[in-house]
């Protein structure tokens, strides 16, 4: 950090002030995972690290996302692996299917006329920045999901450019859906959610609510008409041989 | 302070069938906010006017060594290189001319294939020592290991040796970032392999000839042609031209 700021800023840390600002670096939800196998419920797909979740609670700390991520990939990768060892024959995948997705993939190099992806994604950074950020009210994150909306539309007709080697505009537009769906989950989620708690601030709910939402995890799943539908779900007991870890605050939390 | 607007000229090609660089430099103007490096600018110019300018990067802080390229003909990381200073080294009215590694085959743009550098990587025996991994050593033979690790594997080194270069020894010569991890391998003070020979002979130590180049654009400091190269290429001589030590060897007075 001090070669950092020496070299990029002509600042020398230990002499002078640096400029801090705070800054979305980690999604602390994601995908839900058997915790002794860390299998997704789809069956055969594994998630570890940063894109699965129930490790960290409502905040990170720093350093934590290393060790999560070394002990649970050589997990994923175990059960990966054993799981694909007794596949004996692949289930069919519709031809139908297969050729849908390469159109979709290759659509972006197509539509000479569209919008550079970059603009898409540096709005959709500024939007989330503004009103799925550090402190949330309603009416900003009803707001959010009204401009995910228009985001998501021109997301659809993006230009990644010419060619397909190493072509980072392509990249970058066939990412920009995925980065939608995690933002409007989140922005769903924080919401929904009508308290404090970790990384999400609400200004209109500005104490933690252990009673409730303390004991409920959001879960956001696709309905039969491809929409995201978020409930609620009591998480299990606590066992014993983790309880006795916690402090004494945290089991007040718990109780 | 704005720095205004500022045209670059960035190659934009892709290789021939005899795989060499087929392409054109292309002028793109963009203006510089303060505190821009290089990589911030081929992002503007990405975003402004060039979705599929390939370029490889990811930390933007000089720890991955992903974004080397030559700027103004001098091989350097795009991350740390800022623009004020970039600027100062630019003829007035002029262009800032940014291509990719001259030494390494094209893949697109700014990128070039270094596969070579994992092949090379391979061809060394990592360290071997004592089966039992309670080592101990003094803090000093740590110290002259040390400054070797904080190699980043940019290859812009490589990318300057003029037995690179211009000779393309590839096959007869590890180039300078691998004599930093033989230095690191043949200095470690528990390593037991006798590395020596195979330095002389299959990585071509003797081809160097100190014009410290590599040194000169090393982005982690390392004193690559004085600590790593110039002490190899002395044991070199002592093992194998010091004419009173091949006496000493003759009468048994060493190995």
């Amino acid at each position: 950090m001090y070669h950092q700021f020496k070299e990029l800023a002509a600042v020398d840390i230990t002499k002078e002030a640096m400029e801090v600002g705070p800054t979305a670096h980690y999604v602390m939800g994601g995908v839900k995972v058997n915790f002794d196998t860390q299998e997704t419920c789809i069956e055969g797909l594994f998630a570890a690290g940063e894109a699965a979740t129930g490790l960290h609670g409502a905040n990170r700390l720093g350093g934590n996302s290393l060790s999560d991520l070394i002990v649970f990939g050589k997990i994923a990768g175990e059960h990966a692996a054993s799981s694909a060892k007794e596949i004996e024959q692949f289930k069919e995948i519709p031809e139908s299917e297969i050729k849908e997705i390469i159109k979709d993939t290759l659509a972006p190099l197509s539509r000479d006329e569209g919008e550079n992806p970059a603009a898409v994604v540096s709005d959709l950074r500024k939007m989330m920045q503004d009103k799925v950020g550090i402190i949330r009210t309603k009416s900003l994150l009803e707001e959010a999901l009204t401009d995910l909306d228009n985001l998501e539309d021109r997301s659809r007709v993006v230009f990644g450019g010419s060619g397909k080697t190493y072509n980072p505009g392509w990249h970058q537009s066939l990412e920009i859906g995925a980065m939608i769906d995690v933002s409007r989950m989140c922005t769903l989620a924080a919401l929904r959610r009508e308290e404090s708690r970790g990384g999400h601030t609400r200004e209109d709910f500005p104490v933690p609510d252990h009673s409730h939402w303390g004991k409920v995890n959001s879960v956001i799943s696709m309905n039969d008409v491809g929409e995201m539908e978020i409930g609620f779900v009591t998480y299990p007991p606590i066992p014993s041989d983790l309880k006795e870890l916690l402090d004494s605050e945290d089991l007040q939390e718990e109780e | 302070m704005i720095l205004g607007a500022v045209t670059f000229s960035v190659f934009r090609g892709v290789p021939d069938q005899d795989g060499d660089p087929f392409g054109k430099m292309v002028d793109y103007t963009i203006e510089l906010d303060e505190g821009m490096v290089v990589l911030d600018a081929i992002h503007s110019i990405q975003a402004e006017f060039a979705p599929d300018l390939a370029c490889r990067w990811n930390c933007k802080a000089g720890k991955c060594g992903s974004c080397s390229a030559e700027v103004n003909g001098k091989s350097r990381l795009m991350c740390m290189t800022r623009m004020d200073e970039i600027l100062e080294e630019t003829p007035e009215g002029g262009a800032v001319v940014i291509k990719p590694m001259q030494t390494f085959p094209l893949v697109r743009d700014l990128v070039t294939d270094t596969s070579w550098a994992y092949k090379t990587d391979r061809r060394i025996s990592p360290l071997s020592g004592p089966e039992d991994t309670d080592w101990v050593f003094s803090q000093q033979e740590a110290d002259r290991v040390q400054e070797f690790r904080s190699c980043i594997e940019c290859m812009l080194c490589v990318n300057t040796c003029h037995v690179m270069r211009e000779h393309q020894k590839f096959d007869e010569f590890a180039g300078p970032r691998f004599f930093v991890r033989l230095a690191s391998l043949e200095m470690h003070p528990l390593d037991e392999k006798s590395r020596i020979p195979e330095i002389k002979d299959d990585f071509g130590i003797g081809y160097c000839n100190i014009t410290k180049c590599c040194t000169e654009v090393c982005p982690a400091g390392i004193n690559i042609t004085d600590n790593a190269i110039i002490p190899l290429k002395e044991r070199v001589v002592t093992e194998f031209y010091d004419p009173i030590a091949m006496i000493g060897k003759k009468l048994g007075l060493r190995s």
